[in-house]
């Protein structure tokens, strides 16, 4: 019953990154009607801002001490963060401590900008083509996107920890006398999964900007009609699906090292979760996410892999097929999103 | 009628001398009486250093290319000669190798079996390398090696850590350096069961691949020689990026050590796992659970951060070995790069200077005369003591080290200690031993190639 849940949680772990990229990828096609792989490299590029929060403020000056050696025989150059310097030892320990959350701060407006310059100088000129050179356009920018972080950090993962306050882990099944212990970083990321998600639909759904961008996703030619610059808002709508998929990446840099590939990595998963929740959809996105992360997890138990061996490679492949065979558009899509 | 001056001895005594007149060339030399691939006729001679430049093994490739470009310049005589002054072998004076300049080719393997085998076919037929070598996966090495294996070339492989690669899938042509999974377990066990005792439950996370299968395999055996049980051995698929799910079984498994028979990014993140789960705190039928990590890189060893602390594993070389030869090579690629070697670099630099070594003792290029030189080589000064190439199956034997994350590390580099360095009698097995392929594993022919 104890592994049952633990893997409950990881799943709805796992399942937060997937629905977070894949509420941005939904955002992106269901606004302006592009197919963006690139959006795996701006969940990438996230994780890489909490990388460079974490190595601005750990530049240091060099100290030569004379009683230590380095690997070559000579005096040791000891580093001190100028911040530990600034702000005293204590307190500029603790500003390098709390580096992840920090970046938070620094990968909204970076994520933003980027997504504005990734629409209005490239995607735009790709509206009126067909989704294939959409797909090869945006494929071929991710390429480009990690091997300039991969020119820049280097190609091995990068280890960027999680405040000490919020490493180790914590009972969650304690207040029903269970043994549950969960990494406590993990709950916050999943609890910060769902203030995003949560974030955004009441973007939607309470603000005028939000009506009109639900409007424009419905009936884009009307909008216009009306006299709405709606071309204007969905480019924010872009800016606003790359912080998201910047805020997945930051606050997943603790939980898994962040390296230039790792967008790929969830990628083709989040274009998967979005396929099977419904082109456009945005709840749909957001349940398949929840859903596939589950069934991910529950197959790579021991039980499963040696019941079906290899099942945790396929899971989520084969759950696709099943459910656009028998909901050929997704858990809750809607009819003429990608139809003809 | 005229008389013929041709007698019958005058005929054998002519045929004699002609005969040996003819046969001259090919007893004094024998690379001219048989041709082999890539014959280096001019002043200069092409090796092919074959290593990962793109994909996850990047930051390792660029490491093992450094090391080949010092090696390069040692060899020309160009730097501080480096281990040329330590090795026990004195051929290379640095005049190249038999007289002739050493240059170079790079290729990429990506870290794929079908890229490595294409760039490495590319230097050979394009590029006219004599000499294959490099790379950072075992799948790869043996992908490589077959390939060098068909087309006449000597292989000299990276970092491969798969018993295979010297073992069911040993060729003739193929000789590695770097130590093997076997290898691991043999000098780890003894230091585990001294620290953690001899009753432990051990669980396994294995990548699901040539390297974790021939791994798992030889650390299950070997801990379990000595004692320890092992609960259960799970694959891991190689694209795996979070193993939350792997690790959540393990709470509840009965294990009190963790295995993890990962490399790479696999180990980064599955170790960076294992301790967000709390495994370093738990305590398991009254003892403290342990976590154990058999093939360390200083490389992958920064990527897991201080997740390496007090963790013990077991690696082919490192830059804190006080030999002469360790240092004098610490130092050139030091003073060159600014950083001290990976054990990657250390087997790639001195498999160059390895076979350099072995063409100037056999007096030619020719693979077949390459092999033969270095079958059963002994030698010592290249940082590991004394090492023999082993005839059977091209495996080096040498010592190997148990070491440990540090505590307390005084720069980036400082990340692992020598816990133990275990003699090269310890880590030694038959060459028909049944991980490496049993009484069938066979070297196959030498081909010189065209």
């Amino acid at each position: 019953m104890d592994g049952l849940i633990l893997q409950i949680l990881n799943g709805l772990d796992k399942g937060s990154a997937y629905a977070l990229i894949a509420l941005g990828l939904t955002l992106i096609f269901g606004t302006l009607g592009v197919v963006n792989f690139a959006h795996g490299a701006l969940f990438m590029i996230g994780a890489f801002c909490a990388v460079t929060i974490s190595k601005i403020l750990n530049i240091s000056y060099e100290v030569v001490d004379p009683n230590q050696t380095d690997f070559l025989g000579n005096p040791l150059k000891v580093k001190t963060p100028y911040v530990e310097s600034w702000f005293g030892p204590e307190m500029g320990t603790s500003i390098i401590d709390w580096s992840v959350p920090l970046a938070i701060l620094l990968t909204i407006p970076v994520m933003m900008l980027i997504g504005l310059i990734m629409e209005r100088g490239l995607i735009k000129h790709f509206y009126s083509r067909e989704h294939a050179d959409q797909i090869l356009v945006t494929f071929g920018l991710a390429i480009v996107l990690q091997e300039i972080i991969k020119y820049y950090f280097g190609a091995n993962p990068i280890q960027t920890p999680p405040p000490e306050a919020l490493q180790g882990v914590a009972n969650v099944g304690a207040a029903f006398g269970m043994d549950l212990p969960y990494p406590i970083w993990r709950i916050v990321y999943f609890c910060f999964s769902l203030g995003i998600i949560g974030a955004v639909f009441a973007f939607l759904q309470f603000t005028t900007f939000g009506m009109v961008v639900r409007a424009g996703m419905a009936d884009r030619e009307t909008v216009g009609l009306l006299g709405i610059n709606i071309d204007r808002r969905f480019t924010i709508m872009f800016a606003i699906a790359a912080a998201v998929a910047g805020l997945a990446g930051v606050m997943y840099a603790p939980i898994n090292p962040p390296n230039y590939h790792m967008g790929m990595d969830f990628l083709v998963l989040s274009f998967v979760v979005v396929v099977v929740g419904g082109m456009g959809s945005l709840p749909g996105a957001v349940l398949a996410g929840f859903m596939l992360g589950i069934l991910e997890s529950f197959a790579s138990t021991t039980w499963a892999t040696t019941t079906l061996p290899g099942i945790n490679q396929i899971i989520i492949y084969l759950v696709a097929i099943i459910v656009l065979l028998t909901r050929p558009r997704g858990l809750m899509g809607r009819k003429g999103v990608m139809e003809e | 009628m005229s008389k013929s001056n041709f007698t019958r001895r005058g005929v054998l005594k002519t045929g004699a001398v002609a005969g040996a007149g003819l046969a001259l060339p090919t007893i004094f030399t024998a690379q001219s009486g048989h041709a082999f691939t890539n014959d280096p006729t001019g002043g200069s001679v092409t090796l092919g250093f074959n290593v990962p430049q793109t994909g996850p093994y990047a930051d390792e490739g660029a490491d093992e290319l450094r090391a080949y470009q010092l090696a390069v310049e040692h060899l020309n005589g160009e730097g501080d000669s480096g281990m040329l002054n330590t090795f026990t072998s004195k051929e290379l004076q640095g005049n190249g190798i038999l007289g002739k300049k050493v240059e170079y080719v790079t290729g990429d393997t990506q870290t794929k079996s079908d890229a490595a085998r294409a760039s490495a076919k590319s230097m050979i037929e394009k590029d006219g390398a004599i000499m294959i070598t490099g790379g950072s996966s075992s799948g790869v090495a043996i992908a490589v090696q077959g390939l060098c294996q068909e087309a006449g070339v000597i292989f000299m492989a990276g970092l491969t850590h798969s018993n295979d690669t010297t073992g069911k899938d040993r060729k003739a042509n193929g000789f590695r350096h770097f130590f093997n999974g076997y290898m691991s377990g043999a000098a780890l066990a003894p230091v585990l069961k001294n620290i953690y005792g001899d009753d432990r439950k051990a669980y396994h996370l294995t990548a699901d691949y040539t390297w974790g299968w021939t791994q798992q395999e030889s650390i299950a055996a070997a801990t379990e020689a000595l004692g320890w049980e092992t609960v259960n051995n799970v694959l891991t698929p190689l694209a795996s990026t979070d193993f939350s799910s792997y690790i959540a079984p393990v709470l509840n498994s009965g294990a009190d050590v963790l295995v993890l028979n990962h490399y790479g990014g696999n180990m980064v993140n599955s170790l960076t796992n294992a301790v967000q789960f709390g495994l370093r705190e738990k305590v398991v039928n009254g003892k403290d659970f342990e976590i154990v990590v058999p093939l360390y890189s200083r490389l992958m060893a920064k990527g897991a951060g201080a997740n390496v602390k007090g963790i013990h594993g077991s690696t082919n070389w490192h830059w804190s070995l006080q030999d002469e030869g360790s240092k004098a090579f610490v130092k050139s690629f030091g003073t060159k790069y600014g950083f001290p070697p990976s054990q990657a670099a250390h087997t790639c630099y001195v498999q160059t200077l390895l076979y350099a070594d072995a063409v100037t003792r056999a007096g030619s290029f020719a693979p077949c005369a390459v092999a033969e030189a270095l079958e059963g080589f002994e030698f010592d000064g290249l940082g590991n003591g004394k090492t023999l190439y082993r005839a059977e199956d091209h495996q080096c034997f040498k010592d190997v080290l148990v070491v440990r994350g540090k505590e307390n590390p005084t720069s980036e580099f400082d990340l692992l200690e020598v816990v133990e360095v275990t003699p090269a009698a310890q880590v030694t097995y038959a060459p028909d031993h049944a991980m490496f392929g049993g009484a069938d594993a066979s070297l196959g022919e030498c081909n010189n190639g065209a």
